[in-house]
């Protein structure tokens, strides 16, 4: 490759291979105002339409909590570690929405998006990053109805805890939109040339539920003598640190926050690197 | 050489042909081992020509190949080819959305592209979201977007729709918004791709003019493709011609057309002269040959043709400029209104069309053999063309002078009335 003279100025030089890890941050936070748009977009665009909008992520942890209630409660009794079992029931599903918000929306980031990605250049994190962003508002948006189910449930029992447990919970949350950031672009990474990672991830997230402790107690299996199956999970003591977190009930498992942390930022680093190198020829293969 | 801001160098762009499916995954682990060993990917070498026409033994085409061409500043280049040629894939590896197999490509200044009409449009949301959504997505900051808000809507000309969803426009408006957005976007260099085929005539009138404004008076560069040779001849003074992947040619736009619309017609081969070589002999009248010359003076077409049975016929000649404008219709009964009834034999009839008349363009002529009630015995469209240059005109008219006629020094008389 011949050299450029010292006074040839480029501002950008287009090659084949990039490096390992290509990636520019400082060009993610020029376009940190397309990343605004695009949260605007998510959240506009989706209720375009509808008479009750953004009411519908009410909805959905409602009556989800209440078959929780049914199914695992009332039929298969099983215990909730002393809380009360709907807002048991609503913190995990609160939470886990979020990762599986997360990690479904990311992982069509490619295929999705293929129409836009094919026309016009930007770094193409942006979307993922705000496709994370725009689950937060509406992780907000179901944190308040956990809140005023707790509301009401303090008023009931004469109790309602607030402690500083819950500073942790931004940080859960940060937690579970670097893993669901993480998986999420590594699927949509592989999804661009061969498909069948998107038929998994389907059925894999709703499998994935079950084997994190959304709707029991981390206690529970381990009483029944199943604890090591879930203890593999780096979802499982995001999701009891969080009811920790909420509930000031129970203990915290750090040396298990830390194993979910370590995953987090392996997943996160294996993610970009394979994003950076798909985002550049992923529109001949998708 | 600080001029050039872009400067391409071997760019060549290699694609498989066929599905993706477990062969594919089979190529992918050998290239992925053959790059583990430190050796070139295999399927690099044995890539052929991109002719979709000709079935190839390879699965690997080379949709670009050892293209190298320079930009300067503030140049407006044209890049024709027919379809396939590679345009559409220079342009997504210039615009960054696929990156070239082999080769580089050095830019100086922001690149903008208007691949397609509406890029990131959500047909939801409303113009004005869209502007901004549009805006951003092609690189502007919202500031910027807001500062030139008024313009893009002035512009594109929908005020009143601003705040209706962009899928209850009509599809010319929805251009012209998006066209409005990338067109204020203020990059040094803007890539267009047959943005313009939709969109009325004024608009287009106004897109080109936007885009000549561009160039002029912002000194910003911008690449176009397009397959309207009129706007190309209007837009650009250089011009880029691929074919097949390969680089043509590149130079003065309007040699590049010519030659460009040379290798359209491979039957006539020199568009100056045509021989009929095979014969239909049922037609009772055919042309054979024809001819044309252009001379200092005046543009002579010749046409030689058969008569095989008794027959009434018009034989005439239609020119059209590169605009598709028709410029005069001449038939051979213009002269002699015996020469309608033909009997067996061969003719020659030559039309003769003084020079100072036409103003410097590209011409096509159409050949008619018709008895002008219902029958049209032989019909050849666009059949020969020929080039008037600026040379020949008296004056120092340059085919930017806009009509059809060749302006002349004697049109004009001028004198000090007071």
């Amino acid at each position: 490759m011949e050299q450029p003279l010292e006074k040839e100025h480029w501002d950008q030089i287009i090659e084949p291979r990039s490096k390992l890890l290509d990636l520019n941050f400082k060009e993610i936070w020029n376009y940190r105002d397309l990343l605004v748009l695009f949260v605007k977009r998510d959240f506009s665009a989706a209720y375009k339409q509808t008479v009750l909008g953004p009411l519908w992520h009410f909805i959905q942890p409602i009556f989800t909590t209440a078959m929780f209630l049914f199914i695992f409660r009332k039929v298969a009794n099983i215990p909730t570690d002393d809380i009360d079992p709907i807002p048991f029931y609503m913190s995990g599903i609160t939470i886990w929405n979020y990762f599986s918000n997360c990690l479904t929306a990311t992982s069509s980031t490619f295929i999705s998006n293929a129409g836009i990605f094919g026309k016009v250049y930007f770094p193409r994190l942006v979307l993922p990053l705000s496709t994370v962003a725009s689950n937060i508002v509406k992780f907000g948006i179901q944190f308040l109805l956990l809140l005023s189910v707790l509301i009401f449930y303090a008023i009931r029992n004469h109790h309602f805890y607030f402690g500083p447990s819950w500073l942790l919970i931004p940080v859960l949350v940060i937690m579970m939109a670097g893993l669901g950031l993480g998986l999420g672009i590594i699927i949509s990474s592989l999804t661009t040339k061969y498909r069948d990672f998107n038929v998994l991830i389907g059925f894999a997230v709703t499998l994935l539920m079950y084997a994190t402790p959304v709707a029991y107690p981390l206690s529970y299996l381990k009483k029944k003598g199943y604890g090591a199956w879930v203890s593999w999970n780096p979802l499982s003591p995001i999701l009891e640190a969080f009811r920790y977190a909420v509930f000031g009930k129970g203990s915290i498992d750090i040396n298990g926050l830390l194993y979910s942390g370590t995953f987090i930022i392996i997943v996160v680093f294996i993610g970009m690197v394979i994003f950076s190198k798909v985002e550049r020829t992923f529109m001949d293969t998708v | 050489m600080s001029n050039i801001v872009i400067k391409v160098e071997n760019i060549s762009k290699q694609y498989r042909l066929g599905k993706v499916g477990t062969g594919s995954l089979a190529h992918d682990l050998n290239r992925t081992w053959h790059r583990l060993r430190g050796k070139e990917d295999p399927y690099l070498k044995i890539g052929v020509m991109n002719d979709r026409s000709f079935k190839g033994g390879s699965e690997y085409v080379w949709a670009l190949q050892d293209i190298n061409f320079d930009v300067k500043r503030g140049e407006v280049l044209g890049i024709i080819g027919r379809n396939g040629a590679g345009k559409s894939t220079l342009l997504k590896i210039l615009s960054r959305t696929t990156t070239p197999t082999t080769g580089q490509i050095k830019i100086r200044g922001r690149i903008a592209s208007l691949l397609e009409v509406g890029t990131g449009f959500h047909p939801d949301l409303s113009g004005r979201e869209n502007i901004f959504l549009n805006g951003a997505i092609l690189g502007m900051t919202k500031t910027e977007i807001k500062n030139k808000f008024d313009e893009i809507v002035d512009f594109a000309g929908v005020e009143r729709y601003i705040d209706t969803p962009v899928k209850r426009y009509s599809s010319g408006m929805y251009v012209r918004l998006a066209f409005g957005v990338a067109a204020h976007l203020e990059p040094e260099i803007l890539i267009v791709d047959e943005v313009l085929a939709v969109g009325d005539a004024e608009f287009q009138k106004k897109a080109i003019g936007k885009m000549k404004d561009v160039s002029d008076k912002e000194g910003r560069t911008v690449l176009f493709v397009s397959h309207n040779i009129a706007a190309i001849h209007t837009l650009t003074n250089r011009c880029l011609y691929l074919q097949n992947g390969k680089f043509v040619q590149i130079g003065n736009t309007d040699e590049i057309i010519t030659l460009y619309q040379h290798s359209g017609n491979p039957e006539t081969g020199n568009l100056l002269r045509y021989v009929k070589d095979t014969l239909n002999e049922n037609k009772p009248i055919e042309l054979l040959s024809s001819n044309v010359e252009v001379s200092d003076k005046s543009v002579a077409v010749s046409v030689h043709y058969i008569v095989r049975r008794e027959v009434g016929s018009v034989v005439s000649i239609k020119i059209v400029n590169l605009q598709g404008i028709p410029i005069i219709t001449l038939r051979d009964t213009d002269k002699d209104a015996e020469s309608f009834s033909k009997s067996p034999g061969k003719y020659a009839v030559m039309f003769t069309v003084p020079l100072t008349s036409l103003a410097p363009n590209i011409f096509k002529i159409t050949f008619s053999f018709s008895d002008m009630k219902s029958e049209r015995f032989d019909y050849m469209e666009d059949l020969l063309s020929f080039t008037i240059n600026e040379q020949k005109s008296n004056i120092n008219a340059t085919a930017a002078r806009d009509g059809i006629l060749n302006p002349q020094a004697d049109f004009v008389s001028a004198t000090q009335i007071i």
